[in-house]
């Protein structure tokens, strides 16, 4: 295959050669980046939680009448909720829930070192105290959402309080190891300002409500506390198909128990609805982006296909010239597909460079990493693999030319 | 002239029709996709109060310690004001009209008995608050400062709840249980809800949320309502009572008409600042006292979600490289016609001739792709209504957007059109013509 006759036909075409090169490399560009997004965000949203997410279940209500004593309310609604066909067990917690956007937080240190040090810097960041996610709840909770202790106990009835400070906590594996680093957290005495906190058990993963940056999305502590408010979230747990029907017979239940409530239809959810309202705007974000980047090499390969067809168009003679003095069908084949891959080389060569720009570009405004170097060459070879594809057609047609136009004019 | 030229381009566009098709429709998908999320961002900054803004503003004083560090991704306490701070800049009066207001959610029990019983929103405020923004009233109207003082139970409904809990019947005289108190309805506003809602709390949904009733915060106060929207507090001890002077909650803003007043009032809050100073009670400069306009401060809040903001740019960016690919194809059609071209120069046709009939030939593209784009933006906007997000039934076009759709599109086509047509209109008269 030589090289020198595309090369000297595409300089009589230079401009329109230079603006495919541009279309290429900006549609290389864009769509690395747009998929390396795509990637990120489905990494976001295949987060886990570390609860049995099929099996789990919630129902938010709240106690309108006056002067009720919430707890006594609360044991009694459980007591009819697990009497619910279907239900395993069944938990009451006050704020939140994995992915359920509200969220208790307060700083906890692993030291009466820690602690001062925080005090003098007025700040929890640099001191070694954290701020957990605070989840509290009913005695069972843990069996309820599915929790895996992976060290120490669960809670014993003597560990609940109904109101202030309790005295024990489970903590999550990865909150434990970043406040004892390399030694046992199974019995340490955490500080929460004046109070001591001992840490009871270890569970292996439990995710915030607002999970806001890798690192700290881990970091929850569960408290021996029943929720004190009129609005509780019951939590359910039944086999992952008898959700919907166990919602049903659950809020009957509760309204049954006692009218005085009100139970917003919104809230009465399966743990799959809540984890998908929670990841909606990123599964809205991740369609757009397939698009785009579809829409993009669409867009692209018809103008490649569309400029190689005027070309062939244009040289219908010099073609069955070429063919008169000898070049095989084949020949002219491969010399449309040579073109095309020197024009989608140069682009591609470009659109590199242009993709790391506008990753650069994209991490100085947005919550973006930096583009790891192995999406250039599989987009470099999918740009390729859309070239030859999109100039087959048109290639086949020039080859298609019979010799005898040679002697035509045109 | 102008009518031969588009015979021309009509007859040129027919000759391939295909090629012709793949350009309108590269067009159309660009802008469909560009029109879609510039109406979004369009409708999500869009003046809430049109023809009362340039006249609102909000104060802001910074009453932290100098020590105070603020938690990444937590609100800013200084964008609230403290309840001493609120009612002192009350009292001193210093704007044509004032309110201080915040949000809150109260359990209402219908009178009738075929109504359960919900949660509803609305706003605790000072009697200013309806003639400041001008609120317009179905029936009744708003309360006095005499009714703050003394501590009134009224109540001002929207006209969404008054219909829904006394149907057709006036409303006003009525009684509606609040928060387990009383309260007599004394107006019901018109059809009223600013969008976004810039005098709510930032924590808020503020494309969604609309108030339901009004009442005022001094009534609140006495009857220990609950508050929504962000609290914060600074300091040591014990967790501070909603008059703390180290909590922020409440919104405050001003209706100043001159510029003058507004200087006045800007110099007003540095006073104050300055001898809430001296008193010891701020440590920060006097100086980072801020009066924000409406429009200003909707700005500093930064409504725009990343996410949109992204998807502009992806939208820009796609209508770009469609614009490349118009532009080569373009060129490429233009270029093949170097016969008709030269024979129209030899004819004695100007070089703004040619160029003015390729250019012409670009912009009858670009209307096409301007019309078919219409419809897919129209889809596009169908397609966020459809999410849940709380700007997403916004989402529409409004005569402006409809226009700009085709000017835009007219106008990428034409820019996409001139360096193509200017290739063309440089092709020698003679050389052509010799040549099959």
């Amino acid at each position: 295959m030589q090289i020198r006759p595309i090369l000297s036909t595409l300089r009589h075409h230079k401009l329109t050669a230079l603006l495919l090169t541009l279309q290429v490399a900006f549609t290389c560009a864009i769509v690395c980046n747009v998929v390396f997004m795509v990637a990120q965000r489905v990494q976001r949203i295949s987060v886990p939680t570390g609860i049995a997410e099929d099996e789990v279940s919630a129902i938010h209500s709240t106690g309108i009448e006056k002067g009720e004593n919430a707890q006594a309310r609360q044991t009694a609604d459980l007591a009819a909720l697990r009497a619910v066909p279907g239900v395993r067990s069944a938990a009451a917690v006050s704020y939140s829930l994995p992915l359920d956007r509200s969220e208790s937080s307060s700083g906890i240190c692993p030291s009466k070192q820690a602690l001062d040090r925080a005090m003098q810097l007025n700040t929890i960041e640099g001191s070694g105290c954290v701020e957990p996610a605070g989840y509290d709840g009913t005695p069972g909770l843990l069996a309820t959402l599915g929790l895996h202790l992976v060290a120490g106990r669960d809670f014993l009835p003597d560990d609940y309080v109904s109101e202030g400070k309790p005295a024990v906590a489970i903590v999550t594996r990865a909150l434990a190891q970043k406040m004892y680093p390399g030694q046992p957290a199974l019995g340490q005495s955490m500080y929460d300002g004046d109070h001591f906190i001992r840490i009871v058990g270890i569970v292996d993963t439990l995710l915030r409500p607002a999970p806001r940056k890798p690192g700290l999305d881990g970091d929850s502590i569960i408290w021996p506390q029943r929720p004190e408010g009129p609005g509780v979230l019951y939590v359910l747990r039944s086999a992952p198909r008898d959700r919907q029907r166990v919602l049903g017979a659950a809020v009957a239940a509760l309204l049954k128990a006692n009218p005085n409530r009100i139970i917003n239809p919104g809230q009465v959810q399966t743990y799959t609805e809540i984890r998908r309202a929670y990841f909606q705007r990123d599964t809205t974000m991740i369609g757009l982006l397939i698009a785009s980047a579809l829409g993009l090499l669409f867009v692209t390969a018809l103008g490649i296909a569309g400029l190689a067809n005027f070309w062939v168009q244009q040289r219908r003679r010099s073609i069955g010239i070429r063919r008169a003095i000898g070049a095989t069908r084949s020949d002219i084949l491969r010399y449309f597909q040579a073109e095309n891959f020197l024009i989608v080389s140069a682009g591609v060569l470009l659109g590199t460079l242009l993709a790391v720009a506008l990753n650069l570009l994209l991490m100085s405004h947005y919550e973006l990493l930096r583009l790891p170097l192995w999406y250039l060459p599989v987009g470099a070879l999918a740009l390729w693999v859309l070239g030859q594809l999109s100039v087959l057609a048109p290639a086949l047609r020039a080859a298609a030319v019979p010799p005898v136009v040679a002697t035509r004019s045109v | 002239m102008l009518m031969y030229y588009l015979g021309l381009a009509r007859r040129s566009l027919r000759r391939s029709p295909v090629l012709t098709g793949l350009m309108v429709l590269a067009i159309s998908l660009g802008i469909g996709a560009s029109m879609t999320m510039i109406t979004v961002l369009h409708v999500m900054t869009d003046d809430p109060l049109p023809g009362r803004s340039a006249q609102l503003y909000t104060p802001h004083l910074d009453p932290l310690p100098l020590d105070y560090k603020r938690h990444e991704g937590s609100p800013d306490p200084a964008d609230d004001l403290t309840w001493p701070d609120a009612m002192a800049l009350l009292k001193a009066h210093r704007a044509v009209r004032q309110a201080a207001m915040s949000g809150g959610s109260l359990l209402l029990r219908p009178a009738r008995a075929d109504l359960h019983p919900i949660y509803v929103s609305g706003r605790y405020a000072t009697a200013e608050f309806f003639p400041m923004f001008g609120v317009p009233f179905e029936r009744g109207g708003g309360w006095s400062a005499a009714d703050d003082a003394t501590g009134s139970p009224v109540l001002v409904l929207a006209d969404a709840l008054a219909r829904k809990l006394f149907g057709t019947s006036d409303a006003v005289g009525q009684t509606v249980r609040l928060g387990e108190h009383d309260f007599r309805v004394i107006g019901v506003t018109a059809d009223w809800a600013p969008k976004p809602l810039f005098y709510a709390d930032q924590t808020g949904t503020q494309y969604s949320d609309a108030d339901l009733f009004f009442l005022p915060l001094s009534v609140a106060m006495d009857q220990k309502f609950p508050v929504s929207g962000n609290q914060s507090a600074w300091g040591k001890g014990r967790s501070p009572s909603l008059t703390s002077a180290n909590m922020s909650w409440l919104q405050f803003w001003a209706q100043l008409d001159t510029p003058a007043q507004v200087a006045a009032y800007r110099q007003y809050l540095v006073d104050y600042s300055a001898q809430q100073k001296a008193l010891g009670r701020f440590q920060r400069p006097p100086r980072n006292a801020k009066l924000y306009g409406l429009m200003g401060w909707l700005a500093h809040e930064n409504l725009v979600p990343g996410d949109v903001d992204l998807q502009l740019w992806l939208a820009l960016g796609f209508l770009f490289v469609c614009m490349l690919n118009i532009v080569a194809l373009l060129l490429a059609k233009f270029l093949r016609r170097g016969g008709e071209i030269s024979v129209r120069r030899a004819l004695g046709a100007r070089r703004r001739d040619i160029f003015v009939q390729f250019g012409i030939e670009s912009a009858l593209i670009g209307v096409a792709g301007g019309v078919l784009g219409l419809g897919i933006a129209q889809l596009g906007l169908w397609s966020i209504r459809q999410r849940p997000d709380d700007y997403a039934r916004l989402a529409q076009m409004d005569l402006s957007m409809l226009l700009g759709t085709v000017v835009l599109a007219v106008l990428a086509s034409v820019l996409a059109g001139l360096l193509p047509a200017w290739r063309a209109c440089r092709v020698q008269p003679a050389l052509q013509l010799k040549g099959g």
